[in-house]
């Protein structure tokens, strides 16, 4: 049993945050590396990035975002609760290397999973530009952190309420035109990754993405997760999660991340109707 | 002599009832339901007690079977269960998924003529009445080593390894990357042939031997086999399976409904998804459902998506149907609950429709060559014989390889070409010191019977390495 210690809701409570003790997996956890939890019994195994670790306290952060029935269960645990299962670190860890100027790119709860990334850039002495955005100001979340974490930061709203009005394409492009880029990575939803990949491709930098297919174990024995990098099938939960994001094809990712659409409806209406929100 | 034998063979084998087919189509539940003791007992009369019987001669852990069959003769079934415990742990469980046509029943003297003595469905019976009405004896704790053992994999050879050392007074901890124990007997063999309470309860006689277990524990990424060495254990046994998934490698195939085998039935067995959406996890429920591969990794595919509700179910394979290499009772099974033979067919493509989602399965006829390297006779493409099958769901079950994630990690243990671990055949020494392995990922997929022989020679050589070193 693996129980949560702190809780916290972000973004209008569309976004949830727990540490939860799991002090092997603190240990050995790097940035870019995952976790998969069950909450009980009947829960399904539901993968998230670890935004942060303590290997001294033994605690993990998780922060995701409520989009279905698996993620509005975990939601419901409070202080104290606990994870009937954690498993990990799973997937690569991030290749965090000295190369000069970076981007670091992170749309929606991506930032969360950017930000043990972008500190890791920095920390080896990257000139570390952070680009985050949300659909408006309310949604937008670890600002401060992100901040900490990267030499220079920009926001940005979809609906200008807060930081630059627009896409975060747009910064990136600006920072692509002036400064002399070696790396960009880019961590969010899957049509942004793919627009941050069209422009880099544009510049010529390099691009990592981190591709959030639908898995079952998480350790290579089902395939459930491939995705199709450089015309090759690759599994996600051990190749992955990150791919250079000008090999990807994210249009493929986009229609299986869809399988389940019918069955995550029923779910999430009979959670709701149960009075499980 | 010669009047007593002939009189013996006169009872018929004893079949074993069976949900009807119709039924058990749509359902989950086990479908031979078990001799009853009178059954049992009846067919047990049919045994001749060869004095050299052939049965044992292909049995990887050779169970005295005469043996127990007489004890079973006599009504004493508590005599049977410890005959066959004396050399095989789970007899639940090889009672309902050996191969017996291959190698006890296979064997058995009465089968030359008639049909042999049903030693499988035997075996089944006295494990089940055990269970059922037995004391829960469990053997007597003998006096502890000190010595600690890492088992890695809760399949069946890591648990006949677990239980034999615990027995022999190691200390042994369990390491599965799952979140429940007992590997492909869990995640894999559907609840209609293996109900996995049965497995389950062979896990909880461990956990009651001593043994301990830790789930969610992924060797190779939770913890590596260097650090269980500083942890403090004195051996380490690899028993991880074969659990890569293979694919075609054609066009099409990540479309949505083209799942593997392993995925298809993780989603069902191990994460429950035939209770959705009371289990969280969903499956897809195919109507028009096609199975690539005919062995039981097929014929479990197949059933299980007839019980999901599919209209029709195609097993489509590019051998001949004596090529099959399913248990014959699966094919048996299968056939009967009305899936489909598409025999002498090889898919080259899938098509989807523009969500992407499978729609229909291009293939080709074949026609049957000089034999290969297997043996078997070589599928060869007919030219210009392409057609199309529909579908809305396929199940890829063609094989499946060594998953590298804990190998690796690991960097001192040599690995044959195709990623299995190359181990000593008669001890299961890997060339890594104190690091043993067996079972599927030294074999590759192979038999439950064949993994827990090979953990009982790797628990034989783990006891005298703790004993006298390597
Ligand atoms: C490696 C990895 C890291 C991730 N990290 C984060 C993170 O840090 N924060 C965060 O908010 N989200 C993260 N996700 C996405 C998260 O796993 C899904 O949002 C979650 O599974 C949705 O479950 P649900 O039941 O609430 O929603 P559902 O209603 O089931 O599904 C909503 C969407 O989530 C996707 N999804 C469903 N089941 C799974 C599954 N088993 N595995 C992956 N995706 C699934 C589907 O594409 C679906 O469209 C990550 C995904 C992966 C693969
Ligand atoms: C669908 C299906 C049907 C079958 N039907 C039959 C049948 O009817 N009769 C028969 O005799 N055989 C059958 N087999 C084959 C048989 O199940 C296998 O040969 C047997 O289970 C192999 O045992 P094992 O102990 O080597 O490995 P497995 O049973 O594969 O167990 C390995 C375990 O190790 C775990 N593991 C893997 N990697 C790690 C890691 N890095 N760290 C920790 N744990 C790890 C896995 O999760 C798994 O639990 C079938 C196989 C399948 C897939
Ligand atoms: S060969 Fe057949 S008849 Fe002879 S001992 Fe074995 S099971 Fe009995
Ligand atoms: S999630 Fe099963 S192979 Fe990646």
């Amino acid at each position: 049993m693996f129980e949560i210690v702190k809780r916290q809701e972000m973004a209008d409570g569309t976004v949830v945050m727990n540490e939860i003790s799991a002090p092997q997996i603190a240990k050995k956890a790097k940035p870019g590396q995952f976790v998969i939890l069950k909450a009980n019994e009947t829960g399904e195994r539901i993968p998230l990035t670890m935004a942060d670790t303590d290997p001294e306290k033994g605690i993990i952060t998780i922060i995701y975002q409520i989009v279905g029935k698996s993620t509005a269960l975990f939601k419901s645990l409070k202080t104290g609760d606990c994870f009937q299962d954690v498993i990990g670190p799973l997937g690569k860890p991030t290749h965090l290397e000295k190369l000069g100027t970076v981007v670091c790119v992170g749309g929606g709860t991506g930032v969360a999973v950017m930000h043990p990334i972008t500190r890791g850039l920095k920390e080896l002495g990257n000139n570390v530009f952070a680009v985050i955005g949300a659909r408006n100001k309310d949604l937008l979340i670890l600002e401060d952190k992100m901040k900490a974490a990267s030499n220079e930061l920009y926001v940005c709203t979809d609906d200008g309420s807060y930081g630059h009005h627009g896409f975060v394409t747009d910064v990136l492009k600006d920072i692509l035109e002036k400064e002399d880029v070696k790396l960009v990575v880019g961590i969010g939803p899957v049509p942004m990754m793919k627009f941050v990949c069209k422009v880099t491709a544009e510049y010529n930098v390099k691009t990592f993405v981190s591709l959030n297919a639908i898995m079952v174990d998480g350790t290579g024995m089902c395939g459930c997760c491939r995705v199709t990098v450089g015309g090759k099938t690759r599994f996600a939960c051990v190749d992955g999660p990150e791919f250079e994001g000008h090999e990807v094809d994210f249009d493929e990712l986009m229609q299986r991340l869809q399988a389940y659409k019918e069955e995550e409806a029923i779910a999430y209406e009979q959670f709701k109707n149960a009075g499980g929100l | 002599m010669a009047q007593k034998a002939g009189k013996k063979e006169k009872i018929p084998r004893q079949g074993m009832p069976e949900q009807k087919p119709e039924v058990r189509r749509r359902n989950f539940k086990e479908v031979p339901l078990g001799y009853t003791r009178e059954l049992a007992m009846k067919e047990a009369e049919r045994c001749l007690q060869c004095k050299k019987p052939s049965c044992m001669e292909d049995c990887p852990v050779s169970v005295d079977i005469p043996g127990f069959i007489k004890f079973i003769k006599e009504g004493d079934f508590s005599g049977a269960i410890h005959k066959i415990w004396e050399k095989n742990a789970l007899p639940a469980v090889c009672g309902r998924v050996c191969p017996q046509e291959m190698q006890c029943e296979g064997n058995c003297i009465l089968g030359k003529k008639g049909e042999p003595v049903a030693i499988g469905n035997l075996e089944r019976f006295v494990a089940d009445y055990e269970r059922e009405n037995g004391k829960g004896d469990i053997p007597e704790k003998v006096e502890r080593t000190g010595k600690r053992v890492a088992v890695v994999g809760s399949g069946p050879s890591g648990l006949t390894v677990a239980g034999d050392l615990v027995l022999k007074g190691h200390d042994v901890t369990i390491f599965e990357a799952f979140h429940k124990p007992g590997g492909v007997l869990v995640y894999g063999i559907p609840e209609f042939r293996l109900p996995k309470d049965i497995v389950y309860s062979e896990v909880k006689t461990l956990e009651k031997l001593g043994v301990k277990l830790e789930c969610n524990n992924v060797v190779g990424r939770s913890v590596s086999v260097d650090e269980l060495f500083e942890q403090g254990y004195d051996a380490v046994y690899i028993g991880v399976g074969a659990g890569l998934p293979s694919f075609l490698n054609i066009p099409g195939e990540n479309s949505i409904g083209v799942y593997s085998a392993n995925e298809y039935l993780t989603r069902a067995n191990l994460m429950k998804a035939y209770l959705f959406p009371e289990y969280d996890t969903p499956i897809a429920r195919g109507k028009n459902v096609v199975v690539l591969g005919a062995g039981n990794v097929a014929m479990d595919s197949a059933r299980t998506a007839m019980r999901l509700g599919a209209d029709k179910v195609r097993i489509v394979y590019r051998r001949s149907r004596q090529e099959m290499p399913a248990r014959s009772a699966e094919i048996h099974h299968a056939e009967e609950e009305g899936i489909e033979f598409y025999l002498l067919t090889a898919p080259t493509r899938f098509i989807s429709d523009d969500a992407g989602r499978v729609i229909s399965m291009e293939c080709l006829k074949m026609e049957l060559g000089e034999p290969d390297d297997s043996g078997r006779r070589r599928p060869i493409p007919i030219e210009g014989s392409e057609f199309e099958l529909e579908c809305d769901m396929a199940v890829i079950a063609v094989g499946a390889g060594a998953n590298p994630l804990l190998t690796q990690s690991t960097e001192d243990i040599e690995l044959s070409k195709w990623g299995y671990i190359i181990a000593d055949p008669d001890t299961g020494k890997t060339t890594k010191k104190a690091v043993w392995a067996g079972g599927d990922i030294v074999s590759g997929q192979a038999t439950v019977i064949l993994a827990m022989g090979a953990g009982r020679k790797v628990s034989d050589s783990i006891d005298n390495y703790l004993k006298w070193g390597w």
